[in-house]
């Protein structure tokens, strides 16, 4: 088999033993790689049911079909365990050495099993798998955890995914870090915190093979080139930083806790102003020739030396969604939860959260208690040293920090059963996921697709804003074309999600991003790594059928349709300024745009998918489990 | 710090450019072996305290180290290009080339057990092939002119500085 090596690694932590599963070619043209083929391992591995922080949840990665070969971008795994913070499908994809390196150990996959008593570093070095003790990086940060291992096993080409201590204390939206990259959102570093696994390693000697080299150079080097291109200018000079300016003209910049969506110090956070003041250095992940990666730097006052990548999401979330317009101060608590291992956009929207209870009153000054301030701090939206002290206490579960990283579901249920308040009206989440730095109540086709996906309040996972920002539907009304709308564009990011291959390639196949533009490069680009016959249609297929698997394990999981929803304010508040003032998306709004997009799926009006449906794809054996 | 005292055209990388995507690795590795496998390539990424990257290949040193050290005579240099060629029938795999060299600039193939460095690709027609794939334009096959030229520019950046 061409660009695969026909079998997965299995780990028990609770017996430390390992053993190999093969798989046939045909279970690889079904799954491909990625979330496809991580959500796929863990629908097979996963005891139905179970807590998610509980030894029979595993972890399950899964490589890239063109990971470590010259195709741009391919570099990249995928990461799926049920989720501590959502309780649905937890998955996440990481770039980067990690990805490339694991291809070369001779593994397609690693699925960790049970839980540790001691904590552990797994560490697979071509086909051995060894148990090394973890304690002495307890309370490392994910990049000096990597460095770690590497000086102690004295060798560079040893790459590791790690938890932080965000992960280790059992922060519910704590991250699994590789290479500054991150498998994000989910809580992955709960997971693997609840198993006492600090870091697993890999090191592969062996080459990496295709089909036909000389079809995938000559392609590979032509999209290399498109790559230096208008096509990623964007992602290129300013990185997604650039979206702060785009996203307040629109009036959809999340504010004070989506509040509003302009933001009056748009300006000081913006990517242009991150490039002149802030920029270190633009890096890359391996097998990446555009570099998006915009590390930038805390240069002057309290908060110079804190340094990181610095991304739209993180900058929405901890900048103009917290009132913080203090650049240094945002850098420092994306720093705070990129080295802690926590996902800096839902540490963000807690933050918020918090600032919008201390300012309704829900939380007073000595609930804010702790090591750093022992009287406590005011928690006002703008004050960038309460948004670092909170994430450093989320981080260190310290004081209200406890309550805080269990993200804001819960923490908003908890605080009001405790005390008789309605914190959830502002608790900005979709499945217990918080929210992306774009407001829906102005992109209802975006609205619809945050609703019903399988991850919660996530942009990766469904591309309904395009049609809405670019303007081929009109983005404050509904009509009977967003079903097929939403459904279009969640298979068509399940698509690059599962090669996977990063979405800012999507222009460089041939100038354009939609399906007819990037599938025919994406059909040949696979038959030249595998030696099969993909068509079109096939390219296609993979998202239907990724996408398929991820709803399928949260109808085994209980979804029900009333599951699909947005959260209060959305539905109930509309914003007072800017272009996008006024609006909501109602509830029979979204009963009506669900009905549209059950249908367009092919399923049942309430959401559950037909055995047909389930054989038409060739999942027999999930057809057989949920299929109705 | 060690600089190479080559008169010859060697690879250099400009880590200001370098983004740390190793296609370098990919190409130079698929080039020579038909594989792709970083452990092959003959030249090498290097990326430290986060944002510090840069690649490395045979700097064809003047009266080279690794071509003195060497027991067997296994290691010649080119006089010409300056290119060292490794002689697979006298290297035993010992690896005191790789200690000579200040660079890190040669590997022992994982499978042969053989020492490994650049040959600047002097059979491919379009010359490296490292250099040709590179997407930021930091590799370049530079002559001791252009490296003093590089090295007035860094001079002149440093005292304007300072």
């Amino acid at each position: 088999m061409y660009g695969y090596h026909g079998k997965i690694l299995h780990v028990d932590l609770t017996e430390r033993r390992s053993w190999s599963e093969s798989k046939p070619e045909s279970w690889y043209k079904m799954y491909i790689g990625g979330v496809s083929m991580a959500t796929r391992l863990l629908w097979e591995n996963i005891k139905p049911g179970c807590d998610a922080l509980s030894p029979d949840n595993p972890i399950c990665v899964a490589n890239g079909i063109f990971s470590g070969t010259p195709v741009p971008v391919g570099g990249k795994y995928g990461l799926a365990s049920k989720s501590p913070l959502t309780g649905w499908l937890g998955d996440s994809l990481s770039g980067s050495w990690f990805s490339v390196t694991l291809k070369r150990t001779g593994w397609d996959g690693i699925v960790i099993h049970g839980a540790s008593d001691q904590w552990v570093n797994v560490f697979v070095d071509d086909d051995r798998v060894q148990f090394r003790s973890a304690d002495k990086y307890l309370g490392l940060g994910t990049f000096q955890t990597e460095e770690a291992i590497r000086e102690d096993l004295l060798d560079d080409q040893v790459r590791s995914a790690t938890i932080g201590p965000g992960g280790e204390n059992g922060v519910l939206f704590a991250n699994v870090t590789n290479d500054g990259r991150q498998a994000g959102r989910t809580g992955h570093g709960a997971v693997w915190g609840s198993k006492k696994l600090k870091a697993l390693s890999v090191r592969g000697t062996q080459g990496v093979v295709v089909a036909d080299p000389e079809t995938l150079m000559r392609m590979s080097f032509q999209i290399i080139e498109a790559a230096q291109g208008p096509h990623t200018s964007k992602y290129r000079l300013l990185g997604t930083a650039t979206n702060v300016l785009n996203m307040n003209t629109l009036g959809l910049l999340p504010t004070r806790n989506y509040q509003e969506g302009v933001f009056e110090g748009a300006e000081l956070v913006s990517g242009e102003y991150l490039e002149d003041h802030f920029k270190v250095k633009k890096i890359a992940c391996a097998q990446c020739p555009i570099a998006c990666e915009q590390i930038s730097a805390a240069k002057q006052g309290l908060y110079a030396g804190a340094m990181t990548g610095i991304e739209y999401e993180c900058l929405y979330a901890n900048g103009p969604n917290c009132g913080i317009s203090d650049m240094n101060a945002i850098i420092k608590m994306i720093d705070i939860c990129d080295r802690g291992g926590m996902d800096a956009m839902s540490g963000g929207v807690t933050v918020s959260w918090t600032m919008e209870s201390f300012e309704r009153g829900v939380f007073t000054k000595e609930d804010f208690r702790c090591s750093k301030y022992p009287e406590g701090f005011e928690p006002n939206f703008g004050d960038g040293e309460a948004g670092v002290t909170l994430l450093e206490m989320i981080r260190d579960r310290e004081g209200i920090g406890a309550l805080l990283s269990q993200g804001t579901r819960r923490a908003s249920a908890q605080v009001d059963k405790d005390r008789g308040t309605e914190s959830y009206k502002w608790a900005m989440h979709i499945k217990g996921l918080e929210n992306p730095g774009y407001d829906a109540r102005g992109l209802k086709t975006f609205a619809l697709g945050l609703a019903v996906g399988t991850r919660g309040g996530c942009h990766n996972r469904t591309a309904a804003y395009d049609p809405d920002i670019k303007g081929d539907v009109d983005r404050f009304s509904i009509d009977d074309t967003r079903g097929e709308l939403a459904k279009d564009t969640e298979e068509y990011a399940a698509v690059y999600d599962s090669l996977p291959l990063c979405k800012f390639i999507r222009r460089c196949f041939s100038g354009r991003a939609d399906r007819e533009g990037a599938w025919p490069a994406i059909r040949d680009l696979i038959n030249a790594t595998t030696g099969w016959t993909f068509t079109y249609d096939d390219v296609s297929l993979i998202g239907e059928r990724a996408h398929t698997i991820k709803k399928a394990f949260n109808i085994r999981e209980g979804w029900k349709r009333a599951d699909d929803r947005l959260n209060h304010r959305w539905h109930h508040e509309p914003m007072t300024e800017g272009p996008s003032a006024g609006h909501v998306v109602t509830e029979e709004e979204l009963e009506y745009l669900k009905d549209l997009y059950y249908r367009a799926k092919g399923w049942t009006s309430e959401g559950l998918i037909p055995k047909d449906k389930l054989l038409e794809l060739g999942m027999a054996d999930v057809a057989d489990e949920i299929g109705v | 710090m060690v600089s190479s005292t080559s008169k010859h055209k060697y690879i250099t990388c400009d880590p200001e450019k370098c983004i740390g995507c190793q296609l370098c690795e990919y190409v130079c590795s698929y080039t020579k072996t038909g594989e792709y496998n970083s452990y092959r390539s003959r030249i090498r990424t290097i990326r430290v305290d986060e944002i510090l990257i840069t690649a490395v290949a045979c700097r064809t040193c003047e009266h080279a180290p690794c071509v003195t050290v060497c027991t067997r005579d296994a290691l010649e240099q080119d006089e010409v290009t300056g290119i060292i060629h490794i002689n697979d029938h006298l290297c035993d795999g010992c690896a005191w080339c790789i200690e000579a060299c200040d660079f890190g600039a040669i590997s022992i193939n994982p499978i042969t057990k053989l020492a490994e460095m650049c040959d600047q690709c002097e059979e491919e027609e379009q010359g490296p092939q490292c250099v040709l794939w590179c997407p930021k334009d930091a590799l370049e096959l530079t002559t001791p002119d252009q490296r003093a030229q590089r090295a007035r520019r860094k001079l002149i950046t440093e005292e304007a500085l300072h």
